[in-house]
This record gives structure tokens, C-alpha cells and sequence, in this order.
């Protein structure tokens, strides 16, 4: 038997030192990617080993919040894969817009790229006042930054153009003020959004969704752990939900995907059992 | 110590950018038909949502069946695997594919150091790692992690690449087993790889 790399075991130690003291659990995350990550910690820590960043923060709670900031990947555009938006707006929407009230969760926000593209869509196919979007993620700092809606202006050109591809009625810059090298969204954006803290690995349902719209949160977790979630998922979810997932994911290893049939294949959306009639 | 002729790989990854699809169509027409190991390839692209057109190019003339990376899905014998645009390509420790969106690495995603060192620390000394063309310095630590892990580097002749800068970067930071062309480079991959 080859013994286990020693770099390995610090992973695990630094994993298990992480859920013992501060109760995050990201023992369901894949290895891989997050082994550098947490070896991108400890570096920018001046740390020499993840067994040293690991005395770090079982004895300084102060390092915390940078630890799990640094541990999320707050990545994201507005209007990511355009193609995704407007299969959302064209074939979805016009589905939704039978409820008289309608429940969007978006699980893994990151700095709000999503969830202010979401609300701009609802705005313009005229389901925004009847909506209500929970924006979820467990950074607090990348959800404060979603809440204040304010973004770096060289994005403005490439988001735009994503608005475009997703056949936007208007202009993106209709819904910002471009200042000081920031893009200010509209704050009336932000009229029907609540943010909130909340862990995939940790906590449960605390809503009835229509639609939920998880992407590029999952392709870091193991089988088991996306497992697990897709179960969340599908308790949140109102019968013929609809859920959309990262371009490239798979949920063809996860025991819960039998619960939901492809809706579109190539923008991953799913929709929960049978089609209601 | 064995030469290296003598050793067995038990993977092959390739990292590339400018004048990649053409270097990769020559070189995996050369390869025996009967790969006992899987090709996992990241080259780096300008456009995002062009994978099945850039797979299907590459499937034209190679000896293997050429897929895309899938995630979740275990890295095949005998067949070419290619990173989708816009992600990072990793391999975990029971052969399959993870990916991720985290931060471009030295200003590309899918990066070939992400690739490079995963799939090193899989592989160990099995891993066959080769820098071809490319215009930007990608891959130099990747192949270093390779080496580390004492697997078998490869870097193409940067004379006969399109682009040398990418070979070049690679050899100065990280050196190699060998610099060869690439026709050299797939008689090597199949004697090591039956
Ligand atoms: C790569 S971003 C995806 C952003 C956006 N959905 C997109 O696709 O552009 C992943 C987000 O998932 C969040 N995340 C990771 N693990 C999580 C967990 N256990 N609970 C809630 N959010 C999580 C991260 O904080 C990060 O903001």
C-alpha cells in the first residue's frame, strides 16, 4: 500500500480542525480544486504548510471570515451563457407567469451577477412585481458586496454583450450609472430580493420555490454531497418546478436526479416529477 | 535507473494555445489506434460555448475517439479527452474529471497548470506531460509539478512549434525529459503507453 501524501493529510486534518472548532463542513467538497485552494490560504498567509494555516485558525476566530471567503469562489458575470437567459425567459417564464405568486431561490449567489440579471429578465417579460427572489450563499462578504449591487466597469462591455445574446429588449446601461469606474445597478432592482446567509452543506428548506437556479455551485461538491443537495432541492421545490444547473454539470451519478426529467438538455434546466397537466 | 524507454505511462495529459488544434491533429493522427492509457488535453481557446465544433475538428484526423471532458465522468483508455472553455479541467484521485470556475490562472481558464498538477499528484511517475505550441508561459509550473512528482516531461521543439513561447517558458522554468517533434513525441507516447 503507497502511504498517503503528507500534503493530503494536512488537507484532511485542516478539514476536520475547520468542522470541530468553527462547525463549517467542507468535507463533501471534491479534493482537487479544493486542496488549492486551501494550499492558496495558507501562501497567502505566509504559512509554509496547510498544517501551520491550520494552527492559524483553530487559535485566531478572527481569521475566520477570510478563510471561508477564500474557500468560496465567488466567480460569476451577469447573464453567464446568454443562451441559458433566454431559455429561461422564452419557455420558462411563460410558465411561471400562471402563478399569481412566484418564488425564485438562488442558491450560491456570489457577488449578485445572477440574481440582478434574474430580476432584470422577470422586469422585462413584466413578472418582477409579483416575484419574490431569495439570493443565498454562505460568504457574508460576497453577499454584502451582492447587496450593495455595485460592480467594476470593465465588465460593463462583456455583460453587455451577454444581454444582447440573451435578447434583451433594452440596453444593460438602462440599469446601471456608470461612476468613479463602478457600475451602480438601479436600486429599484433590488425591491423584490431578499439576501440571506445560507450553508448548502448545513441548513434546510425555507421555502416553497418555483424555480431554482443553482449553477456552478455543485461542480464543487462530491457525488454524495451534490447528492444530498439535489435532495434539498427537490424539497424546496413546488411539484413541476424548475431547476437550472452550471453548463457543464452532470447530475447523472446522484440517486435524487431520477426525481427530475429534462426540460432542456443543453441549458440544464430540470423540472421536478411528472408535468402537471 | 530504468531508461525511459523502458517505462510504462499510465496517463497522457497536453497543454497548448496558438496553433494548438493544428499541432494536436497531427499529433493524434500518429497515435496507435489501441491507447492503453486516456489523452487528457487543455488548449486554450478565445471564444466560450465552441466545444463541440473544436472536438468534432479535432475527431477529423485522430487515430483515437476524440470526447469532451465531462464532469463527474472517469478519464477512458484510449481516448482523447478535451477541457471545455471556460473552466478549469482537474483530475481527482479515483480518475475522474472535476471541474471548476475558480479564477483564471495566469490570465486563462481552462488553465494547463491546473491540469498539469492535479493530474501529477494522481499519476505520480505514470504521468506523460507535454508543453506543445502556445504563445503565453501557461503550463511552465505545471510541468515543474510533473517533474516533482517524477513523472516524464515532455517539451515539443520550440524551432518547430508555431508558437515557441509556450515550450520556451516551460523548458526555462521547468526543463524536460525530452524536446522533441511531434511526430518523435507520439512514437514515444505510443512505446510508453501499449
Ligand atoms: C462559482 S460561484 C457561482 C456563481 C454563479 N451562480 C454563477 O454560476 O455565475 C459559486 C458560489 O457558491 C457558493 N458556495 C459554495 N459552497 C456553498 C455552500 N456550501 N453553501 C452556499 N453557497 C456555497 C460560493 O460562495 C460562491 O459564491
Amino acid at each position: 500500500m503507497a502511504r498517503p501524501d503528507p500534503d493530503d493529510v494536512e488537507l484532511e486534518l485542516f478539514i476536520r480542525a475547520l468542522q470541530l472548532r468553527h462547525g463549517y463542513d467542507f468535507s463533501g467538497y471534491a479534493r482537487a480544486s479544493l486542496k488549492r485552494r486551501v494550499q492558496g490560504l495558507a501562501i497567502a498567509r505566509q504559512c509554509q504548510t496547510i498544517g501551520e494555516l491550520t494552527t492559524r485558525v483553530l487559535h485566531d476566530d478572527g481569521l475566520l471570515p477570510s478563510v471561508i471567503a477564500g474557500l468560496s469562489v465567488p466567480v460569476s458575470e451577469m447573464f453567464r451563457n446568454p443562451f441559458v437567459f433566454k431559455a429561461l425567459a422564452d419557455d420558462v417564464f411563460p410558465v411561471l407567469a400562471s402563478y399569481p405568486h412566484i418564488n425564485i431561490w438562488q442558491a450560491g449567489c456570489a457577488r449578485g451577477e445572477e440574481v440582478y440579471t434574474l430580476a432584470i429578465l422577470l422586469e422585462e417579460a413584466g413578472l418582477y412585481e409579483r416575484t419574490q427572489i431569495y439570493a443565498t450563499d454562505f460568504n457574508d462578504a460576497a453577499l454584502a458586496q451582492a447587496q450593495e449591487g455595485i460592480f467594476p466597469v470593465a465588465e460593463a462591455r462583456a455583460w453587455s454583450e451577454n444581454y444582447r445574446a440573451a435578447g434583451g429588449s433594452a440596453s444593460l446601461s438602462d440599469y446601471w450609472h456608470a461612476r468613479y469606474e463602478h457600475l451602480k445597478l438601479d436600486e429599484r432592482l433590488k425591491r423584490n430580493i431578499t439576501f440571506a446567509n445560507h450553508n448548502l452543506v448545513a441548513d434546510g428548506v425555507f421555502c416553497e420555490a418555483h424555480l431554482i437556479l443553482c449553477r456552478n455551485v455543485l461542480i464543487y461538491f462530491t457525488n454524495e454531497l451534490q447528492d444530498r443537495v439535489l435532495g434539498l432541492f427537490r424539497h424546496s421545490l413546488v411539484r413541476g418546478g424548475y431547476l437550472v444547473l452550471g453548463n457543464k454539470e452532470s447530475i447523472a451519478f446522484a440517486a435524487s436526479a431520477a426525481e427530475f426529467c429534462e426540460f432542456d438538455a443543453r441549458a440544464r434546466i430540470y423540472r421536478l416529477g411528472a408535468v402537471p397537466a | 535507473m530504468p531508461g525511459p524507454a523502458s517505462m510504462v505511462s499510465t496517463a497522457v495529459v497536453l497543454g497548448c494555445s496558438t496553433g494548438g488544434l493544428r499541432a494536436l491533429s497531427t499529433l493524434l493522427a500518429a497515435l496507435r489506434p489501441d491507447l492503453a492509457v486516456p489523452v487528457i488535453v487543455v488548449c486554450h481557446r478565445s471564444q466560450d460555448d465552441d466545444d463541440a465544433l473544436f472536438v468534432e475538428l479535432l475527431a477529423r484526423h485522430s487515430a483515437l475517439p476524440v470526447v469532451e471532458a465531462g464532469e463527474r465522468e472517469p478519464a477512458r483508455p484510449g481516448r482523447v479527452h478535451v477541457a471545455p472553455s471556460g473552466y478549469h479541467l482537474l483530475l481527482e484521485a479515483d480518475g475522474r474529471f472535476m471541474l471548476s470556475v475558480d479564477p483564471r490562472v495566469r490570465h486563462v481558464r481552462p488553465s494547463v497548470d491546473v491540469l498539469f498538477e492535479s493530474a501529477a499528484e494522481v499519476h505520480g511517475a505514470g504521468l506523460l506531460a507535454a508543453i506543445l505550441t502556445g504563445a503565453n508561459d501557461d503550463g511552465a509550473d505545471g510541468l515543474l509539478a510533473v517533474r516533482r512528482h517524477r513523472g516524464y516531461a515532455v517539451v515539443q521543439d520550440p524551432a518547430e512549434a508555431e508558437a515557441p513561447q509556450m515550450p520556451q517558458a516551460a523548458l526555462k522554468h521547468a526543463g524536460a525529459d525530452a524536446v522533441i517533434g511531434l511526430i518523435r513525441l507520439a512514437a514515444l507516447i505510443n512505446e510508453r503507453c501499449r
